[in-house]
């Protein structure tokens, strides 16, 4: 019997010998380019001992940098939140005219270098600009200042919480919501204790993401910040800069903090998909 | 061909699907395995296809043993039914996939698989749509294409599930005939699937009807309609009214009287007899048949069904009569049924 | 659209009882507006105003062209890549069953989660001459790091979710009855994968290579540390933005900027095409 069940192949699975090849291969290729750079953050951090890398998280210049990337996350995300939420519901309640290229433009950031979507406000707000010398005069510094950083910061994360939120509610359809309204519920209740508690987990994937990508954001925010230490160094920024200066251990002691963030939000996101199901595990970002 | 499967078992995980079945299939046949789901008919089905193991038993394909041949070596001709049609290819190349994926020495040349297409797509009138993708054609067209797809390899046996499964009735009917006329065309050994008793028995020479992985009974739509072999076979197919009854000296009893009818043969002690609503004789006057009182009527299409209180309130059964007749609620009937069937009640 | 009512006026959304079309409709597009048209156009406009001569003499500036050819030349090699390798991981993923495949499918969304420079420091300590892994090739004088081969592996690790998550829930979709169908017909377990699987899969394996191309092409956080960055080496588009920028030569990088961004919207729109047509095609996506 046992010899049986051995010489029948499945029609419609690989012989033992073939997965045991490509799962291998699929992990060496995971271990090499994904596994591996993440372990070596960690290694580099601390390989001057727990002494100094204590050392170079609490040093002034990287405090510093902490406060000021949990300062633009703060307000990045929700602006985005709001955002999302407000194009979410337009879109997935109603039809309306030009609402797939509304879609299209929603998604536009994604398909934008970080470089680009820092330089367009160079462009706007630069001395060379037509805004950039009237703000001054009124004292107001857009540029090479916590403002340039934030708006940068919400270009390159403008559609996460959008994202999530359109197939999601696209999907759930409008019924509980009209059934809600003929019960009488004003539309805000109807917001609050109907559409809600249907999106709050998908609310929250994209939030996560969106907070990873706010608080990770380089190419953007390096070109508008103006790199001055202890005042427009974001954490990403701080990093470069210690790695520039070969302060290697400081440099991968602040990536450490990055990473680990990285880890949580992927961790909260699987817990989330195995919970919940929200999501579709990522789509494009 | 013929296929012959010999005792055989399928479980999974644990769980029987198929129970020591045994069935010949003769050369040329159209054979319907036909049963409620979870029966174990498309279980059987893919079995006789290779795309399933069985646990226990074998399947010899005329007297050569198939039961360690793959899929592929089998050479039968499969309708999935939900056609599974590869809807990146054309029609043309969804019916020439079985000869182009052939090693070359055995492979015909190009020229003969176009001709080969042309001929099997007149053969299913799907002429003039070898461009079409799966995508832009009908659910039965869709059908039709899966079966040319399946006929390009000429194969020994052609197996079907649920073949009209997923057509909307009037389609389905249409293409009923069809498959008949089909069958007696190509004269191909052709098993199929189905749940529907009325395609079973208009479309197949043999019906085999199945139950709870094994099975019930095996003969013509005749044989099945007319001397149901087993309680379930009578309940599954046609419409049964159903009675707890005794048999005593050769007759047949309701509770403490006899209802005129002779059970000649039968095994004496508690039974049930099974008749068709259908099929009864009225009578006036009841010295010997089934006196009932009319609790419900509903209008079928060509009759009246009437729900009959049989022995105080014990007992219900259902009989049908013409449209006009002047049964009214509370009102009597006697009745006998003209064909029935008994299964003693005492094992 | 023609409503069904007798009257065929022209008309923005179709009734609903829904309420908040006009709060949430406006408050996305005056967010929109605000946060990416208005910069964007800014570019535009900025463009407009080079004339032709100069814009082409940008353009075909040597280390212009040498920069953009790196560019597209390492993220069309890297998609290219990661399109076997992502397929491969994907099918490993759906298919089999292994212990810790959960943990693989969510280490997939790192390059998502984790900050670009976070990656490219930990690239360049892997990869540099005296690094874990580039020590092994310098015996044999093969240099990663610097080269256009470490901008390549850098942009492996960032594309390689785009074209995993692609892919992934369509091959979640095969119907297992098409892989008996060919089975029944003969094909072996290759044939049926590469002539049946793998074609039907194509639109999905084209949009990813088409995001994770384009990711590649606008990156910037990972590949600058990795790049080494010398002038028609391993210099890159966004790169020179950003040195064209500090030499305040605002008409350079915005002329280099546009022509991204032109061919980043030509990718979107391929994208697109894509989807379309096969949804026009094949009856879905």
């Amino acid at each position: 019997m046992a010899d049986r069940a051995t010489r029948f192949v499945n029609p419609v699975d690989e012989r033992i010998g073939t997965k045991i090849v490509l799962t291998s291969i699929g992990g060496l290729y995971l271990a090499f380019f994904l596994f591996l750079p993440l372990v070596a953050v960690f290694i580099e951090a601390f390989r001057n001992g727990a002494a100094s890398y204590w050392e170079a998280l609490v040093e002034p210049d990287a405090a510093a940098a902490i406060r000021l990337t949990l300062l633009v996350a703060a307000i990045a995300v929700p602006l985005n939140l709001v955002f999302g939420v407000a194009a979410a519901w337009a879109i997935a309640k109603f039809e309306f005219k030009g609402k797939a290229f509304l879609i299209t433009l929603i998604d536009l950031p994604f398909s934008i270098s970080p470089v680009i979507s820092g330089l367009v406000y160079v462009l706007l707000f630069g001395s060379h600009s037509v805004l950039g010398p009237i703000l001054k005069s009124y004292g107001i510094e857009i540029l090479f200042a916590v403002p340039g950083i934030v708006l940068a910061t919400v270009f390159v994360t403008f559609p996460f919480v959008a994202r999530e939120l359109i197939p999601l509610m696209q999907d759930q359809g409008s019924g509980d919501e009209e059934a809600a309204l003929s019960l009488g519920a004003s539309g805000w209740q109807t917001f609050w204790y109907v559409t809600l508690p249907n999106i709050k987990w998908g609310l929250l994937y994209g939030v996560l993401l969106c907070n990873a990508r706010a608080m990770g954001e380089f190419g953007a925010v390096s070109v508008v910040s103006g790199h001055i230490r202890g005042l427009t160094n974001t954490m990403p920024l701080h990093v470069e800069i210690l790695y520039n200066e070969y302060n290697m251990a400081a440099a991968f002691a602040v990536a450490s903090l990055l990473a680990a963030l990285a880890l949580v939000t992927l961790a909260l996101k699987t817990l989330l998909e195995i919970r919940f199901g929200a999501g579709n595990a990522g789509g494009r970002h | 061909m013929e296929v012959t499967v010999s005792n055989v078992t399928k479980e999974f995980a644990r769980f029987p699907a198929l129970n020591d079945v045994s069935l010949d299939i003769r050369s040329g046949e159209l054979i319907a395995l036909l049963g409620p789901s979870g029966s174990g008919k498309t279980t059987l089905l893919r079995l006789i296809a290779g795309l399933d193991q069985p646990t226990n038993g074998k399947i010899l394909f005329g007297r050569e043993d198939a039961s360690h041949k793959s899929v592929q070596e089998r050479n039968i001709g499969f309708v999935f039914q939900h056609y599974a049609l590869f809807r990146h290819m054309t029609v043309a190349d969804n019916i020439a996939f079985g000869l182009n994926v052939r090693p070359s020495s055995t492979r015909p040349p190009k020229a003969e698989i176009r001709k080969r297409v042309a001929d099997l797509l007149e053969m299913v009138q799907l002429s003039g749509l070898e461009k079409r993708y799966p995508n832009q054609l009908s659910g039965g067209q869709r059908q039709r294409v899966a079966l040319a797809r399946a006929m390009a390899i000429e194969p020994r046996v052609l197996l079907l599930d649920e073949p009209f499964g997923a057509l909307d009735a009037k389609v389905r009917k249409e293409l009923r005939k069809w498959l008949r006329e089909f069958h007696d065309r190509t004269g191909h050994t052709t098993v199929f699937v189905t749940h529907d008793q009325e395609e079973a028995l208009e479309l197949a020479d043999r019906v085999v009807v199945m139950s709870q992985g094994k099975i019930e009974q095996v003969g013509s739509a005749d044989d099945v309609y007319d001397k149901p072999g087993s309680p379930f076979v009578h309940r599954f197919i046609g419409e049964a009214s159903e009675l707890p009854v005794r048999v005593e000296n050769g007759e047949v009893w309701l509770d403490d009287r006899t209802v005129g009818l002779k059970a000649d043969g039968a095994a004496e002690g508690p039974s049930s007899l099974f008749f068709r609503p259908h099929d009864i004789e009225f009578l006036s006057g009841c010295g010997g048949c089934f006196d009932g009182v009319v609790v419900g009527s509903r209008r079928l299409a060509g009759a009246r069904r009437l729900e009959l209180e049989l022995g105080g309130s014990q007992y219900r059964v259902e009989v049908d009569v013409p449209v006009d007749h002047p049964a009214a609620l509370r009102s009597q009937i006697n009745f006998r049924p003209k064909h029935w069937q008994l299964f003693s009640r005492s094992v | 659209m023609t409503s069904t009512t007798a009257s065929t006026r022209w008309r923005l959304k179709e009734p609903s009882i829904i309420p908040g079309f006009g709060l949430t409709l406006g408050f996305s597009l005056a967010y929109l507006c605000l946060i990416i048209l208005i910069p964007l156009a800014g570019l535009i406009f900025r463009a407009s105003s080079l004339s032709a001569s100069e814009f082409l003499s940008i353009l075909t500036d040597e280390r212009t062209l040498a920069a953009l050819k790196i560019s597209f030349g390492t993220a069309l090699i890297a998609a290219l890549i990661n399109v076997v390798f992502g397929v491969l991981i994907c099918w490993v993923l759906v298919r089999y069953d292994f212990p810790g495949r959960r943990l693989i499918d969510a280490m997939v969304d790192l390059p998502f989660a984790l900050p670009t420079a976070v990656a490219g420091i930990a690239l360049s300590a892997l990869y540099a001459p005296k690094g874990w892994i580039g020590a092994w090739f310098t015996p044999f004088d093969i240099r990663i790091a610097y080269t256009p081969i470490g901008i390549t592996i850098a942009l492996i690790f960032i594309g390689l979710p785009f074209v995993v998550r692609t892919v992934q829930p369509v091959m979640e979709e095969i119907d297992r009855e098409v892989e008996e169908a060919a089975a029944t017909l003969g094909a072996n377990r290759f044939q049926t994968v590469f002539k049946v699987l793998l074609p039907s899969l194509l639109p999905a394996i084209m949009t990813g290579f088409a995001l994770a191309f384009a990711r590649g092409v606008g990156e910037y956080g990972s590949v600058v540390f990795i790049a080494g960055n010398i002038p028609y080496v391993s210099e890159i588009a966004p790169l020179l933005i950003v040195i064209r920028l500090e030499e305040f030569n605002y008409a350079g990088a915005t002329a280099i900027a546009t022509i991204m961004l032109v061919i980043s919207f030509a990718m979107l729109l391929i994208i697109n095409l894509i989807q379309s047509w096969s949804r026009g095609r094949y009856g879905n996506g």
